[in-house]
């Protein structure tokens, strides 16, 4: 199987400080690959190259076997990477299905009566959601602000799906959550896993990652400090390296 | 009308509301309700004085329509996270315009009445401008703007007539269309139904009514899903100018002047009848039913309070303290609406 996306020996620097440096990653299909480090350790730099917000000052990425050079989000949208941020479903106060197609709203009938079709983004808001396990909402019209942390991840991922996301990246889907609501997140990895998605996790807790992880990137100081399979280390030596490049959540690797 | 989309099928179990939950569910509940408890007080304070008759029912729906052509793109743009506080001086700048150019120098009205709006899609475009480049808050810069442009207003006038207050005799087919009355309702009340139409289409009915909501509430989140952001405030600042303008040109035919100097208390008007509405001043919430219903508000209490008989000078006062009551009222709703349905965990 070949890798849907490749980083080869990307960098990255703003001014004079390195925030990547030679980096090289892949992510396959129907595999979550984790992405860990400290915070300053170049994850965020090195999401924003994947997902289109800025470019690599040198490097090559490839996309489904192509060479690609995004211009903006909006372009890596289209080839399918789907990015769901800490922050989704913040705009509590307008509805599930409004949330659910903002930016791509299904509209009927022409010209100035052109409308927005809400029996269509009702229906498969809902459809979509519930289909990502999430039960208890069963209104589309209920107010996003309603839902919980992991509920609001759900519609996030469900919507990057929906709208074709082959590679999803999760930053940090898991870190403001409970571990209830942290077990909603990492099921839908799993299930978006199953039918082939290639998803790249970034996270800073090492139970989370060990849970989903298929192959492990640590990043320290915008380099690779190790990568690996799954398997390929123990729990005590992720934990370690990942200690390398900061001080752990006690509270994380301890279940 | 709610900010919600409502569902004409829900799936699965359906939630058995009550009906006072579901009442708490609708985004104008609030106004609403103020709204009649603050007429049924005058019908019962000032109604044997002749609050209820036609002159007295015309007078606060002449008031709430020219003030609402103004609020409810305040609305709009407030629900889309900005202010607007030059809509004054556009009132009193299309005013003067129309004023001096059909008054004094004798142009068709058609002419110095797209002059007029032409001057308010500039305006918007300055304001919206300007707040996307220099990201300074728009409360700074509109109130910047309404004082550069009433100062021009006022200095131009001036300068080319040698008064402030500029006569217009004869405006024609305009008198008909922006001037005449029907009883004592005037034709300005016609001009807000149709604002108002448009206004809750866009909001309610089209996917730019659904990036309003979105680029109040939050803005990254809203530009991420490629949302245009900026456009949709540039959109909302030409709308609330070229309405500001549309009172001007309107009000000077009406009234057969125009007054480089009138129109400031629109400023504060607008944003008030907007929150008593149920607008959230940080943005993200709203509703034109509930805009409408704030303006109905401000019209009753100002016309109201005159058939009751007492002193007029009260009229600020009351205003402040429903403005306040208002804001809470509204906050307490939402919460509501927001704790519905939320788990415990």
């Amino acid at each position: 199987m070949s890798a849907l996306m490749t980083l080869q020996s990307v960098s990255r620097s703003f001014g004079n400080n390195l925030a990547l440096d030679d980096v090289s990653l892949e992510a396959y299909p129907g595999e979550v690959h984790c992405l860990l480090g400290d915070n300053g350790a170049g994850k965020s730099t090195l999401i924003k190259i994947m997902s289109g917000v800025t470019p690599p000052s040198s490097g090559t990425l490839t996309f489904d076997g192509r060479p690609v050079a995004f211009r903006s989000p909006r372009d890596a949208k289209a080839y399918g990477i789907g990015t769901v941020h800490q922050d989704v479903g913040s705009i509590p106060l307008i509805s599930v299905a409004r949330n659910f197609f903002l930016g791509n709203e299904p509209t009927k009938g022409w010209g100035p009566f052109r409308r927005l079709d809400h029996a269509t983004a009702n229906r498969i808001a809902l459809e979509q959601i519930r289909e990502m396990g999430i039960r208890r909402i069963n209104d589309a019209g209920q107010l996003v602000g309603t839902m919980s942390g992991g509920e609001r991840q759900a519609l996030a991922i469900a919507r990057a799906l929906y709208f074709g996301a082959r590679l999803l990246i999760l930053d940090e889907p898991t870190a403001a959550l409970g571990v209830k609501e942290s077990k909603i997140v990492i099921d839908l990895m799993i299930k978006a896993r199953s039918q082939g998605i290639a998803l790249v996790f970034i996270t800073h807790n090492a139970t989370h990652a060990l849970q989903v992880g298929d192959r492990f990137t640590v990043l320290i100081q915008g380099r690779i400090a190790s990568q690996f399979k799954r398997g390929e280390k123990t729990r005590e030596e992720v934990l370690n390296l990942m200690a390398g490049g900061e001080e752990f959540d006690a509270a994380g690797h301890g279940d | 009308m709610t900010a919600t989309l409502e569902t004409s099928t829900p799936a699965g179990p359906a939630r058995r509301h009550g009906l006072i939950e579901r009442l708490l569910g609708i985004v104008w509940i609030g106004p609403a309700i103020a709204a009649i408890v603050i007429y049924v007080f005058f019908v019962i304070v000032g109604g044997a004085s002749g609050f209820l008759s036609i002159p007295g029912t015309a007078g606060w729906l002449n008031t709430a329509a020219e003030l609402g052509i103004i609020a409810v793109p305040i609305g709009l743009l407030m629900i889309a996270g900005e202010f607007d506080l030059s809509t004054g001086s556009v009132v009193g700048a299309a005013a003067i315009i129309v004023a001096l150019g059909t008054g004094f120098y004798g142009l068709p009205v058609a002419l110095t009445m797209s002059m007029a709006l032409v001057m308010g899609i500039a305006v918007g475009c300055f304001n919206a401008l300007l707040v996307s480049v220099t990201r300074l808050p728009s409360f700074i810069v509109t109130l910047a703007s309404n004082f550069i442009l009433a100062g021009t207003s006022l200095g131009l006038s001036r300068l080319i007539s040698g008064s402030s207050n500029v006569s217009l005799k004869d405006a024609g087919w305009a008198e008909a269309v922006f001037g005449s009355k029907w009883m004592f309702f005037n034709v300005s009340v016609l001009w807000y139904a149709v604002a108002i139409v448009i206004a809750a289409w866009v909001l309610k009915q089209t996917p730019f009514g659904n990036w309003i909501f979105a680029t109040g509430g939050n803005v990254d989140a809203a530009r991420r899903a490629g949302v245009p952001v900026a456009r949709v405030k540039l959109i909302l600042f030409i709308w609330t100018a070229v309405s500001s303008a549309f009172v001007g040109v309107m009000s000077a035919i009406m009234y057969n002047q125009g007054n480089a100097a009138q129109g400031q208390g629109y400023v504060f008007q607008s944003a008030i009848a907007a929150v008593i509405g149920g607008v959230l001043l940080q943005g993200g919430f709203g509703s034109v039913t509930g805009i409408v219903l704030g303006t109905f508000i401000y019209g009753i209490v100002s016309l109201g309070l005159f058939y009751t008989g007492w002193p007029t000078d009260w009229l600020a006062t009351f205003i402040g303290a429903l403005l306040v009551i208002a804001v809470l009222t509204n906050n307490f709703v939402r919460e509501l609406a927001l704790n519905r349905g939320k788990r415990k965990s």
